[in-house]
């Protein structure tokens, strides 16, 4: 478990309110996830948590290293921070589901080390 | 309108409930989403609790136990999914909610801009350019989205005018406003108009110096209210002829006096910012 183990957290971000990530890589990814044993947290889409300055964007912000599948990393990264919930320079993964393919994406997610660059 | 979504789904496969298969675990999850809810496995552990109702969905064979927050803060409500397809849960979760209200995706798009601050050079074009008041100033005299409901579903154009390309739609089809790196070319229009004097004296940041005068002075020219009126319709239907700009974006345009006035006070917070960071800069 996360807390147990010290490894990152997983976020999925599923962009339900308007499609923009290929069907086929956001399904991949949450087959994988939810298919293994690790933790990980579902949300519907992090563009309308930050248009509601969702006070859970403040949580995972704050919530030390953390890997974020979702889009582009500076979307993210600025979603967050429009929301006033600033993502830390360092352990922040974005893992981009536009432009990875699923099984790419699940790698990046099962991977232990955090790359603070990826997009 | 934006309603904040009021209700969490945790699935639970723990003691009292079966262990969903891993197909009726994704498609329940997968469905769920896709109608707005955020949705956990629980006893997978992991960070946070989150906010809003709880629903707590299993396979609880007919024997849901009533759940009660120890901390009095949440309603918690159980759901029991035995014998429920896969479907039909994210429906009977919908009846479960009653009248929690929440944004319902294909009725309402998160459509607004996102400001890459490592980027923007405050330089308020595109306050001075929204007609909608999507743009203000912050105390401080930063540019910040303010009002992220006025702006205009599927109209990026602000994203054009900017000259840092700092303006991002994350739901937008292609880079970089997408939020896609933004590559040297997708700047070339800003090295154009670099001073070489200057470069060649060695003093680069005269460029956001030169930037900003720049700024002050179109405001200034745009005291001349048609003339701001005739930049901007010439503009709009530039963006327009490229199919940037939605037709229904077009259609519910003000009236012109209506932009001559929004230009106006536009401007004058442009301004009045302007100067603010011309005197922090000084
Ligand atoms: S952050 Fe990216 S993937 Fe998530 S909802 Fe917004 S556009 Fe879609
Ligand atoms: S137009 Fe671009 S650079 Fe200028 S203030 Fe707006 S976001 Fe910043």
């Amino acid at each position: 478990m996360s807390e147990q183990t010290g490894e990152p957290r997983v976020i999925y971000c599923r962009c339900a309110y308007a499609q923009v990530v290929p069907p086929e890589v956001k399904d991949g990814v949450l087959e994988h996830l939810s298919a293994g044993g690790r933790a990980f947290e579902a949300v519907a889409d992090l563009c309308e948590m930050s248009a509601q300055r969702d006070g859970r964007l403040v949580e995972i912000a704050g919530g030390g290293p953390v890997k974020i599948a979702a889009c582009h990393r500076r979307a993210v990264l600025w979603l967050f921070h429009a929301a006033g919930a600033p993502l830390a320079a360092e352990g922040v993964e974005v893992v981009n589901m536009r432009t990875l393919s699923a099984a790419a994406a699940s790698a990046r997610l099962d991977a232990a080390e955090i790359d603070s660059a990826a997009d | 309108m934006a309603i904040a979504p009021h209700v969490q789904v945790l699935i639970y496969e723990g003691s009292g409930a079966a262990e969903l298969a891993p197909a009726r675990r994704f498609a329940v999850m997968a469905s769920l989403l896709d109608r707005g809810y955020a949705v956990r496995v629980a006893g997978r552990g992991g960070r946070g609790v989150g906010e809003g109702a709880l629903l707590v969905l299993g396979e609880f064979g007919g024997n849901a136990p009533l759940l009660e927050d120890a901390a009095g803060e949440r309603a918690i409500a159980t759901l029991d999914i035995s014998g429920v397809e896969d479907g039909k849960v994210a429906d009977v979760v919908d009846r479960q909610r009653g009248e929690r209200v929440m944004n319902q995706p294909g009725m309402w798009k998160p459509w607004f801009p996102v400001i890459d601050y490592s980027r923007c050079t405050n330089c308020m074009q595109c306050l001075s350019f929204c007609l909608f008041d999507v743009y203000g100033v912050s105390g401080e005299g930063k540019i910040q989205v303010q009002n992220n409901d006025n702006c205009k579903t599927n109209c990026p154009a602000c994203s054009r005018v900017c000259p840092e390309v700092a303006i991002m739609f994350p739901k937008y089809s292609g880079g970089p406003i997408n939020g896609e790196p933004v590559s040297e070319s997708g700047v070339q229009r800003q090295a154009m108009k670099v001073d070489i004097s200057a470069l060649l004296g060695g003093d680069i940041y005269s460029r956001l110096r030169q930037r900003s005068d720049e700024a002050k002075d179109r405001f200034s020219r745009e005291r001349d209210a048609s003339k701001a009126l005739a930049e901007r319709k010439k503009c709009l239907t530039k963006l327009a002829a490229d199919g940037f700009i939605p037709a229904d974006v077009l259609a519910s345009l003000p009236s012109p006096e209506e932009i001559q006035r929004k230009a106006g006070e536009a401007a004058a917070r442009a301004k009045a910012a302007l100067e603010m960071q011309g005197g922090a800069e000084a």
